[in-house]
Formats: C-alpha cells, sequence, structure tokens
C-alpha cells in the first residue's frame, strides 16, 4: 500500500483540477450575461434558449462528445481555422477538452445562477432603477452580492462536474498521459487492468475531495442565510 | 403642475381591462389613491414610476416622462418609490442604503434623525422589525430629493400602533419637503389624516375626485355613526339577544331583538349604526 502510494502519479488529478478550474472560470464570464438576461426577459425565445442550455443533462456524455469531436476535428470548418489561425490542434488535446467542459458543465452554472438571479425581489432591483441606476451597476452592486449562496453553488457545482466528468473526456480527449488523461479517465484505465490498489487509492481521493467541498459550500450557505437574517 | 393622460390594457383577475386615466395633480400636494384590489392603482404608480410602459402623456413640470409611446426611463425620472414589501437592500446597513441613492451624509442625517433610526445607522435590514425597515425604505426614498414620491400601500404591512407612528412621520416629512406626493391606500383614516385630496379607482377609471372629506364621508349629513364589522357571535342573555361584532380592533356588544337574531348568521359583515347625538370624543 505504502509501496503504492510512493508510485502513485498525481498528474491526472493536476490535470483534472486544471481542466475544472478554467472551465469554472470560463464558464463563470459566459453564464453571468446569459443568465441575467434569462431572468429579467420577456422574450418569446426564453424557452428556446432554456432548453438548448438544458440540453448538455439529458444527452448521452458520448452524443454531446461525438458532436464536440465532430465539430473540432481538423476536417471541420471550426477545427481548420483554429488550426490555421492559432496553431493549435482541437481535438485531443488540453484546449480541446476545454471547450468540450464549457459545453458539457453549461446548465450547471446557468441554472443555479439563473435561480438565484429570479429569486432576487423584483422590487428591489427596481428600486435601484428609481434611484437612478443603470441595469449594470444594479447587476454588480445590488443583485450579485444578494445571491453570494447562488454564485458560490453555481462555482463548485460546475467545478464538481467537471472533476467528474468522463464519458465526454473519453471521446474528445482520449487519455493521453500529462494532456488528457484526468483522474477519472485514469481510475478506469487501472480497473481495466486490474490494479485495483490504485483504483481503490484514486477513488478514495475523489470521495474525500468531493464530499469535502459540497460540506463546505452547505455549511456556507447555511452561515450566510443567518448572518443576512434569513432563516 | 403633473400631467397624466395615460391608457393601457391591463390583465387584470376579472380578465381584460382598460386602465384610462385623466388626471392633473398639484405641485406639493398629497393626493391618496384608493380603489379595490385589481382596480389599476399599483399599475398607476408603476407607469408614473416608468417601471410600466403605457401610451399617452406624462408631463411633469416642464419635463416630458411620457410622449405616445416614447417613455423616459426610470433612473432619469427623479422619483421617490416606497413598496409595500420595503424592498431594502439586504447586503447594506441602513446607513449605505441611504447612500446607494446619494452620497449625501447631512441629508441622511436628517432623514435619520427624523424617523428616529439614527441609532440603527450600522444595522442590516433583515435585523430591524417591519416598521423600522419601513421608515428605512421611506428615508431611501427621499434621498435623491424625489420630485415625486410615490408610495404603493406603505403601511398595510404593519399593525396599527405603527401605522399611525408612520403616518406621523410620513406627515413630518412631507411639510418639512414639501413633495408632491402619490399614495395607494385602504385605509379612510390614514386618507383623511395624510392627505389633500382622494382619488377612487375602479376598474382603470377614476370614478370619484375630491377632497377627503367628501370622497370619505359617506353618510354625510345624515348625522350617523356607521360602521361595517364582522358578527362572531349572538347569546341569549335572559330574554334579549346580544350580538358580538369585531370592528376594526375593537369587539363590541349589541342588542338585537329576536326577529333580528334569527335573520343573522355568524360570520356575515355587518353595519352597526346609530345616531350621533350625544357622542363622547376622549
Amino acid at each position: 500500500m505504502i509501496e503504492t502510494l510512493k508510485t502513485l502519479e498525481f498528474t491526472p488529478f493536476l490535470l483534472s483540477f486544471k481542466l475544472a478550474l478554467m472551465t469554472t472560470l470560463i464558464l463563470f464570464v459566459i453564464s453571468l450575461p446569459l443568465s441575467w438576461y434569462l431572468s429579467q426577459t420577456r422574450s418569446k425565445m426564453k424557452p428556446l434558449l432554456e432548453a438548448i442550455t438544458a440540453l448538455p443533462i439529458v444527452l448521452p456524455p458520448s452524443v454531446l462528445g461525438f458532436y464536440i469531436l465532430w465539430a473540432l476535428s481538423q476536417n471541420s470548418v471550426l477545427g481548420a481555422f483554429f488550426e490555421e489561425t492559432f496553431g493549435v490542434q482541437l481535438a485531443f488535446s488540453f484546449t480541446g477538452l476545454v471547450v468540450a467542459s464549457c459545453f458539457y458543465s453549461l446548465p450547471f452554472m446557468v441554472q443555479p445562477l439563473q435561480s438565484g438571479f429570479e429569486s432576487l425581489n423584483p422590487h428591489m432591483l427596481e428600486a435601484s432603477y428609481v434611484a437612478g441606476k443603470s441595469k449594470m451597476h444594479t447587476l454588480f452592486k445590488v443583485a450579485l452580492p444578494n445571491m453570494k449562496p447562488a454564485l458560490l453553488t453555481a462555482s463548485i457545482i460546475t467545478f464538481a462536474h467537471t472533476v467528474g466528468e468522463f464519458g465526454v473526456v473519453l471521446m474528445v480527449g482520449g487519455s493521453i498521459p500529462g494532456e488528457t488523461k484526468v483522474a477519472s479517465v485514469a481510475i478506469y484505465e487501472m480497473v481495466e487492468i486490474m490494479d485495483y490498489t490504485s483504483a481503490h487509492i484514486y477513488s478514495l481521493i475523489m470521495l474525500i475531495i468531493a464530499f469535502v467541498v459540497l460540506l463546505s459550500v452547505y455549511i456556507f450557505n447555511h452561515q450566510y442565510r443567518s448572518r443576512i437574517g434569513i432563516r | 403642475m403633473i400631467r397624466i393622460d395615460i391608457g393601457k390594457k391591463l390583465q387584470g383577475a376579472n380578465g381584460e381591462m382598460f386602465l384610462d386615466i385623466n388626471l392633473q395633480v398639484e405641485e406639493g400636494s398629497f393626493v391618496a389613491l384608493s380603489g379595490k384590489s385589481g382596480s389599476g392603482k399599483t399599475s398607476l404608480l408603476r407607469i408614473l414610476a416608468g417601471l410600466e410602459s403605457a401610451s399617452g402623456s406624462i408631463v411633469v413640470g416642464d419635463e416630458v416622462w411620457l410622449a405616445g409611446e416614447k417613455s423616459l426611463a426610470p433612473q432619469k425620472r427623479k422619483i421617490g418609490y416606497v413598496f409595500q414589501d420595503y424592498a431594502l437592500f439586504p447586503n447594506m446597513s441602513v446607513e449605505e442604503n441611504l447612500f446607494f441613492v446619494k452620497p449625501d451624509p447631512a441629508l441622511a442625517k436628517e432623514l435619520l434623525d427624523m424617523t428616529e433610526l439614527s441609532d440603527m445607522r450600522e444595522r442590516l435590514p433583515n435585523t430591524l422589525s417591519g416598521g423600522q425597515q419601513q421608515r428605512v425604505a421611506l428615508c431611501r426614498a427621499m434621498m435623491n430629493r424625489p420630485k415625486l414620491l410615490l408610495m404603493d400601500e406603505p403601511l398595510s404591512a404593519l399593525d396599527p400602533v405603527m401605522r399611525s407612528k408612520l403616518q406621523d412621520e410620513i406627515l413630518r416629512l412631507h411639510k418639512a419637503f414639501g413633495t408632491t406626493t402619490i399614495m395607494v391606500s385602504h385605509d379612510p383614516s390614514e386618507m383623511y389624516r395624510l392627505s389633500s385630496r382622494v382619488l377612487v379607482l375602479e376598474n382603470g377609471r377614476l370614478i370619484n375626485d375630491g377632497d377627503p372629506k367628501e370622497v370619505l364621508l359617506k353618510t354625510q349629513g345624515s348625522q350617523k355613526f356607521s360602521f361595517e364589522g364582522e358578527l362572531l357571535d349572538i347569546t341569549k342573555v335572559d330574554v334579549i339577544y346580544v350580538a358580538i361584532v369585531s370592528i376594526g380592533q375593537q369587539l363590541v356588544e349589541v342588542v338585537v331583538s329576536s326577529e333580528e337574531a334569527k335573520k343573522l348568521k355568524v360570520g356575515q359583515r355587518v353595519t352597526v349604526s346609530t345616531k350621533a347625538f350625544a357622542p363622547m370624543i376622549v
């Protein structure tokens, strides 16, 4: 056991967390305006946009992975464009994984943010408009500071969901050590070659991290509510 | 002078309704707006604030707020709006709520002193009582020295004692600042105390407009007291019947004959009236 621990490769974990961190940051920036728009709009387009954002929840990861792989490959317009313009190959690369993860985890960022915005008292936002403040000012000074639990939940769930992703990663990234072989894929391969000791250690680490992260979110939300006086 | 001439189709509780208001409000006056729920009061207030669209015209002094469909943004109207549910910013202290509108410490101090909130400056809104929160909301609405103060049933969520205390404060603020005010209210005594003019709205139209005495004193000239209440109980005492009626915050006993007692049903709305020949006012 100790021997195995000493020789254990931690690169897959680092890759998993790097991927999750980048995905979370990118999605946060993209989802903020999108979910704000979805929460405020009365447009007929809203159900359509909502359905598209929710797609990754119901689609099998292999379907999503297949489409993304197809879109990113050198034979497609997008893949060719990136290859020619930036010299980046998207399929079977870390960059491709980030792009794929952003699609895959989009609903996990948008939906908690949107319900956070929707749970704000609309009169509170109107009070800010009447006080002469722009929508932007209201968003950053009134809306966001009053939905910290939703911000944290959205970020953590997205992060955790990206760490836990398996199907899409395997389809789009394959299992290139140090490039696209993340923890979940590594565990799958260990089980395949019947290296159960390593699989156990990896799985236990994942389990503990996931639990600690979720526990801290719930503790924070609990304390936040009692601090600002909501039971 | 505020000139209002607006129309808007509304989806009310009783189906479609057309809000059609033609109204002029004197500068510095205090107007009470009453009517059944769903009559369009809140919509009128929100249209004046620019929070809802309408067609027609709203002219305030020499400023045009609404011309046809073209509407000035709520941000540019310089109004104060007090919501029924206070709508304070929970992440900011009392003082920060006021400064959010305008960082004017002198005005904030004056307002907080007038409403006896100075000791609560640094408290967060959710740690205050309902009455205190509504006073903060009132102060916040006054922070940009509004041309027009709109209040949507500001006191209806408060108990009678607090309501009466806040009526005093609203009156004091109105006297000190002379802000043109339109307040939605259901409470006749509140309208009588505060306003100089009462409007009654029904199905989107003004059906009554006049000074509070004209509009509110229904039994004018008949020299009668008349109260509406709920019949709680009828008991037989010896040979007479006693009805217990709840009027406002008070329970009263009224003697009724056995014929009357048979006709009355517990739980129904009743009117208790008497000639006012020798009332005592304490």
